[in-house]
């Protein structure tokens, strides 16, 4: 995952973005908010087939379409019923700079994107955060009044540091111990991603 | 052969193996076309609204087995509304005015209610075998009437349905006097389930051949159930978890090395890694291996268990396995003629553990491979043509990468050549799935090559009209076309109208295809059924603005006898 992301050069990170840019949407990033019914309807479609309560889909640009990947709605609600099963799995997160830390259940969050942003929401009353440029998959945590980046980190099974999103997400779930949210000037030495973007 | 006796007749069209074959000689003439309407027991019916169900009823009279399709195929992945159609009741109903010697009836993607359960149920006598895939619409107690009331039950097959949970007094319903079973398959079922009743089901099922039991079911009934079941061939287990104790394990594996006759397994719910060696026994003797809803075992759990299935020939498995456990499936199973490899993360598309090296090894290690569904992380051009090159028997090719448009992980281009490798190499293709970055170039090659296809599925795929109408005048037998997401517009969608009705359907969603194009389609073809969905009620939209160029969201043509249906709900429009 490369560290820089369009913003990092501007100094207070946040001063040049509008408040629309980063705010939390279901919607593709720097997509045309000219037709918000339209968002509207995908979200309606997409609330319609998941009313057995599930997640929505996640704003990922990758993961946005409706019925991608084609799976069988009766895979994706035994897979999911699995994980459920398997029940829950506290961890310990921290944040540099943060005063305390927190727990949260990975075995409640379906996949990475739900996760972090239950984190962000975790952590934004004692940091301001604010979601970074997205990545690809992950987005970037960004303090609005520092400026600093976050990169989200965990300790796995054989006690090494690993950037959270490289493995499927249930392999992260079952080999996590712990989860820290590390300013990205730490994170240098961290195992790249093997993906190249 | 006009002179020759009836019963001559109709014992030689006996020994026609297909549908279509039957359909060919019952065009010949008014005296086979009567000769083979009478005696035709199995009848085929690939689109539910194609031709009305009284009139196969009174065509063929001495129906036995009847088999109905409903939905499209993208209804699967949710692009269908749900109220969109393919309901079963008009298809019993007729049934049981017109065919009373119905023995069998499979359908797949339809809605099934309790009430149509029940009038199966107590309209056929000698009804032998139920089948249900895909469907929806019914519950546990449709279940209870078929297993009372249908006496010489040989077949219940549930596979993937949605069923409404009614508490498991079904189970019990089988009547003392049942014990023709051969066949069970009650994996989707989510409740609970009695485990007296199902022991005491199998205890008088003499002739049990294949079982799948779903989710509730413990391995201490599961072992119980194996003593009684020693020439069992296929078997979906129940739970696996982690709160096993070792003897209830010990006592599983004993009975399952009783079963010599067993080859295909599948279940493995909740399977946890300390569980699963309990199998091993099993594994030299197995062809078929579904591993595909068990997300908690890894790499090498998978591996142990597989590289000692040396006789295997089908195996489902979710991604965990990784390329490196898919090149132990290559060293090990030499006889692999169907790969299923399943995503087990569906949220963070893009990633999976799986690329096209596993696939690669795999079609250097299994030369017979025939029938693939690989979702994976990326791909090649080089892969795919190297994995046509080993593998030239492919009759089902279905590649999903996960990230839509994604080109050649190595090279950056289109994956044109390496699909156009494939349908090159493997000239008996009749079902294709395409996915990464494509161009129009892709469906030349498609159009050119792929003589046999029948099936074909693009999302993300093509630059323009051309690509598509490579498809529809090179395919010669193709039968069904869905696309999705592709930039084909009214030029491709009237290019070659006479082309639809040589086939079962075209699906086309979030493509360019307008209202003015649907209309002028449906003018020009009136043995089409052309239905536009449009999220929203659109209905009055289109009312106001006739001949609009607005976009067509979701466009199903089929061809049809039956004209338009009446039970289209409101957001379907038929032209």
């Amino acid at each position: 995952m490369s560290t820089s992301s369009t913003n990092s050069a501007a100094s207070p990170a946040v001063s040049g973005l509008d408040y629309d840019d980063t705010a939390l949407t279901l919607a593709l990033p720097g997509s045309s908010s000219t037709d918000p019914a339209a968002a509207d309807r995908k979200r309606a479609h997409a609330d319609h087939d998941h009313d057995n309560n599930k997640q929505l889909q996640p704003p990922s640009p990758k993961a946005r379409a409706v019925g991608w990947p084609p799976v069988r709605a009766y895979r994706r609600n035994a897979l999911r019923e699995e994980a459920a099963a398997a029940g829950c799995k506290l961890v310990k997160v921290a944040v540099d700079g943060a005063p305390y830390l927190r727990k949260v259940d990975l075995a409640a969050h379906d996949g990475y994107a739900p996760l972090l942003r239950a984190l962000h929401a975790m952590f934004a009353s004692c940091l301001a955060f604010v979601r970074g440029a997205e990545d690809g998959v992950l987005a970037r945590l960004v303090d609005s009044a520092t400026g600093a980046e976050y990169v989200p980190t965990y300790e796995d099974k054989d006690g090494d540091w690993m950037l959270v999103g490289d493995v499927p997400f249930k392999m992260f779930v079952d080999s996590c111990k712990r989860i820290r949210l590390m300013k990205s000037s730490e994170a240098v030495n961290l195992s790249p991603r093997s993906s190249s973007q | 052969m006009i002179y020759f006796p009836e019963e001559v007749v109709e014992h030689i069209f006996s020994f026609l193996p297909s549908h279509s074959d039957r359909n060919t000689v019952s065009l010949v003439c008014k005296v086979w076309y009567e000769i083979e309407r009478l005696s035709r027991r199995a009848v085929f019916v690939g689109n539910c609204y194609a031709v009305r169900p009284e009139r196969v009823v009174r065509r063929f009279p001495k129906l036995c087995v009847l088999t109905v399709k409903g939905k499209p195929h993208f209804a699967d992945f949710n692009l269908v509304p749900p109220d969109w159609g393919g309901y079963a009741a008009p298809w019993i109903e007729a049934a049981a005015r017109g065919c009373v010697g119905l023995e069998e009836l499979r359908m797949k993607r339809m809605v099934v209610s309790d009430e149509s359960l029940e009038l199966l149920a107590r309209s056929f006598p000698r009804f032998k075998a139920l089948v249900l895939i895909s469907c929806e619409g019914f519950s546990t107690e449709g279940l209870a009437d078929i297993a009372s009331h249908c006496k010489l039950l040989r077949e219940l097959d549930l596979q993937e349905n949605d069923v409404e949970d009614r508490g498991p007094r079904w189970l019990s319903c089988f009547p003392d006097s049942c014990t023709s079973l051969v066949s069970l398959n009650f994996a989707c079922i989510k409740g609970e389930v009695d485990s007296a009743s199902l022991e005491r089901l199998v205890a008088k099922s003499p002739n049990l051949r294949s079982l799948r039991l779903n989710r509730a079911v413990t391995v201490d009934t599961l072992s119980k159930i194996l003593m009684r079941t020693p020439n069992l061939e296929d078997l979906g287990t129940g739970n696996f978890t982690n709160e096993f104790q070792t003897e209830s394990y010990l006592r599983l594996t004993n009975a399952l090395e009783k079963c010599k006759m067993l080859k295909s397994l599948s279940g493995f719910w909740d399977a946890s890694p300390v569980c699963v060696p309990f199998i091993y026994p099993l594994c030299h003797q197995l062809t078929g291996l579904n591993l595909s809803y068990t997300p908690t075992l890894d790499y090498s759990d998978l591996t142990r268990m597989i590289s000692r299935c040396v006789k295997l020939q089908r195996l489902w498995v979710l991604d965990c396995i990784s390329d490196k456990g898919l090149q132990v499936v290559a060293s090990s199973c030499k006889d692999l003629q169907e790969l299923r490899v399943f995503p087990s993360d569906f949220y963070v598309a893009g990633y999976s553990a799986v690329t096209e090296e596993g696939l690669v090894a795999i079609s250097s290690g299994c030369p017979k491979l025939s029938s693939l569904l690989y979702f994976c992380h990326q791909m090649t051009n080089d892969a795919l043509i190297t994995i046509a090159k080993n593998c030239p028997n492919f009759i089902r090719f279905r590649l999903c990468i996960l990230e839509p448009r994604k080109p050649d992980a190595m090279t950056n281009q289109p994956l044109d050549e390496g699909f156009g490798a494939i349908v090159r190499e493997c000239k008996g293709l009749r079902r294709l799935s395409i996915s990464g970055l494509l161009t129009d170039k892709v469906f030349m090659y498609i159009g050119k090559y792929a003589k046999h296809l029948e099936m074909l599925s693009i999302a993300f795929a093509g630059d323009s009209d051309d690509g598509m109408m490579h498809v529809l005048n090179g395919c010669k037998n193709l039968r069904k076309l869905e696309i999705r997401d592709s930039p084909f517009g009214d030029g491709a969608l009237l290019g070659n109208v006479a082309k639809y009705e040589t086939m079962r359907s075209l699906w086309m969603s979030s493509c360019n295809v307008t209202l003015k194009g649907c209309e002028i389609l449906a003018s020009k073809m009136p043995m089409l059924n052309v239905e536009i969905m449009n999220e929203l009620d659109g209905s009055s939209e289109m009312e106001e603005n006739p001949g609009d160029f607005s976009k067509v969201e979701k466009l199903y043509v089929y061809r049809t006898t039956a004209g338009t249906r009446g039970d289209a709900p409101n957001f379907v429009k038929i032209l």
